[in-house]
């Protein structure tokens, strides 16, 4: 069914697809493959996997236009079902930076090194939503965290391929919504971070921060009074 | 060895169960079951626990050959549910661990579910698609809590069911989702509908309304049989629970899924979700109707584990909750 990615090695099965890394025209290269899930339809799938490349491809140059770092796309294989992105090399998930920072150090340690990552996380996604990009599947996996060569801290977003395009306050609360729930349930210290991430959010999208924050509430609120009957 | 009896009534099941250190003695069961186009409501189901808990309760007790005086701990379903049935089902249970003098503990609904599942599959720490009437929540163990990562930011998949099945006017008995899963096999042709899948989350209020707007239509212009539409609403919404599972799975590192719940009966639904496993070398649990559906036993099971680690519910406490989130409860039986 699909070619041989040569010179290409199996990193790991996300929840996606598979993830390659290699070299492309002399290139770190990361190649996602959105492989056929064979769970589900066919038209199904091969409608949302068309859609979600789509949507990841376009996701990918428009967060870079908004100032928010994410991988150089270099090459979309529709037949393939595979992306040809950047390597961040050097990089680790923000979800291991974090549970790398508490090992063998006490909690207020930790927070001095997460501090300023939370801080960053709060600024980009509050960057990518003045812009109206949703991402729509916000967790710590899902960032990678860097050094520049001046070891500033370089966060880079990534799996975009439940993206899309929308400027409702709607969209974006659940966006937040979805972030701090992948915090509380991955992070000891999710109730930490997460105002911290508010605060610069609200900086960094200050035009809609309000209605934005207040339809997270109401979101959350959502979930927290359901019934849940049966 | 803890000879516990459990006490379910939170939705339209009454359950009465008994288990001695994992083994099921007894777990009889009576659905409340309303006519086609009907869902049911509280206080008739509330009514018809009332009739039926003492016949299930004398079933319970004869089936598993025990005496009153043999049960350690008497455990009742404090919560997530309706409130009607939830109270009249305690009462029950209240009762008699006065008239026996035996301890109580307030058992929550969904973690019932979960150690009922770990007991009988063998599954050691899974990640948990708990699918229901009333729930549908993507679950995983970590630091003395079920964590959530994912689950319906509206309405519960197997209400999104039960409604499209009043839709339908399909029969309620023995439950819609069943009488769905046989139409839907007779089904093949695949209607485009909503798919939200927003994260690990679901929501399924949009496609809802979609079919309520748009079933009639398709039905009358004979474009798609009501098979067809069974078919289709069942592989979407499948496909949107494999999907989440498998994203919390990723997140997590995880390589077991465990199905609970209702919900989880439903073989297509396993099917889906055993081909996704064995694309990523995972491992898929899953029960059949006698524990998947609301039962006695998983109440009496996850309160023995309670009660062997020292839990107790003070009387002043024993009351019910419509809203007891799984993350509100302290694992203490877990100690990895």
């Amino acid at each position: 069914m699909s070619s041989e990615l040569e010179g290409f090695e199996m990193m790991k099965q996300g929840a996606e697809g598979r993830l390659f890394r290699g070299a492309y025209l002399g290139k770190p290269t990361v190649v996602k493959e959105r492989f056929k899930k064979m769970y589900r339809h066919p038209d199904l799938d091969e409608h949302l996997t068309k859609d979600r490349i789509k949507a990841e491809a376009r996701a990918i140059v428009r967060s870079k236009a908004a100032g928010v770092r994410t991988p150089c796309l270099y090459h979309v294989d529709f037949n393939q079902r595979r992306l040809y992105m950047e390597d961040i090399v050097g990089s680790v998930t923000v979800k291991k930076f974090i549970k790398d920072s508490l090992i063998g150090c006490s909690d207020e340690e930790a927070m001095v090194k997460i501090k300023p990552v939370a801080y960053e996380i709060g600024s980009i996604i509050g960057r990518l939503h003045a812009h109206h990009i949703i991402h729509g599947d916000l967790t710590t996996s899902n960032i990678l965290y860097s050094l520049s060569e001046s070891s500033k801290i370089v966060l880079t977003l990534i799996d975009f391929g439940l993206s899309h395009i929308d400027n409702s306050a709607e969209d974006k609360g659940v966006d937040l919504y979805v972030l701090e729930r992948a915090l509380l349930s991955t992070h000891s210290n999710a109730d930490k971070m997460f105002p911290i991430i508010l605060q610069a959010y609200k900086k960094a999208n200050s035009q809609e921060s309000k209605t934005i924050l207040a339809k997270f509430e109401e979101v959350r609120a959502r979930g927290r009074k359901r019934t849940m009957v049966g | 060895m803890v000879i516990a009896i459990g006490f379910e009534g939170s939705a339209n099941k009454l359950g009465i169960g008994i288990v001695k250190e994992g083994v099921v003695l007894s777990n009889p069961r009576r659905t409340y079951i309303t006519p086609p186009g009907e869902g049911f409501l509280p206080r008739e189901t509330a009514q018809h626990h009332r009739q039926n808990a003492l016949i299930v309760l004398q079933e319970a007790l004869e089936e598993a050959k025990i005496k009153a005086e043999d049960v350690d701990v008497v455990c009742y379903t404090k919560g997530p549910g309706m409130g009607a049935p939830l109270v009249s089902t305690s009462v029950v249970a209240l009762t008699v661990a006065q008239l026996w003098n035996k301890p109580v503990i307030g058992v929550n609904h969904c973690i019932g579910h979960i150690e009922m599942g770990r007991l009988i599959t063998g599954a050691d720490n899974p990640t948990v698609l708990y699918v229901s009437g009333g729930n549908t929540q993507v679950i995983a163990y970590a630091r003395k809590r079920y964590r959530i990562f994912g689950e319906t930011i509206d309405i519960a998949v197997g209400n999104c069911l039960d409604r499209f099945a009043r839709v339908l006017k399909l029969s309620n008995d023995p439950s819609p989702g069943y009488n769905i899963e046989q139409m839907a096999k007779k089904g093949n042709k695949l209607l485009k509908m909503p798919y939200a899948v927003k994260g690990m989350d679901v929501s399924f209020s949009g496609i809802l309304s979609f079919m309520e707007e748009r079933a009639q239509g398709l039905l009358d212009s004979g474009e798609y049989t009501p098979e067809d539409l069974c078919f289709s609403l069942q592989e979407t919404i499948f496909a949107m629970l494999v999907e989440t599972t498998e994203r919390a799975m990723a997140h997590c590192e995880s390589s077991e899924v465990l199905i609970v719940g209702g919900v989880g009966c439903n073989l297509r639904l396993q099917e889906m979700m055993g081909i996704m496993c064995s694309e990523r070398n995972a491992k898929l649990f899953a029960t059949d109707e006698r524990f998947c559906i609301d039962n006695g036993a998983m109440i009496a099971h996850a309160g023995s584990e309670m009660f062997k680690h020292g839990w107790k519910t003070p009387w002043n406490e024993t009351t019910c909750t419509q809203r007891y989130r799984t993350d509100e409860v302290e694992v203490i039986w877990r100690d990895d």
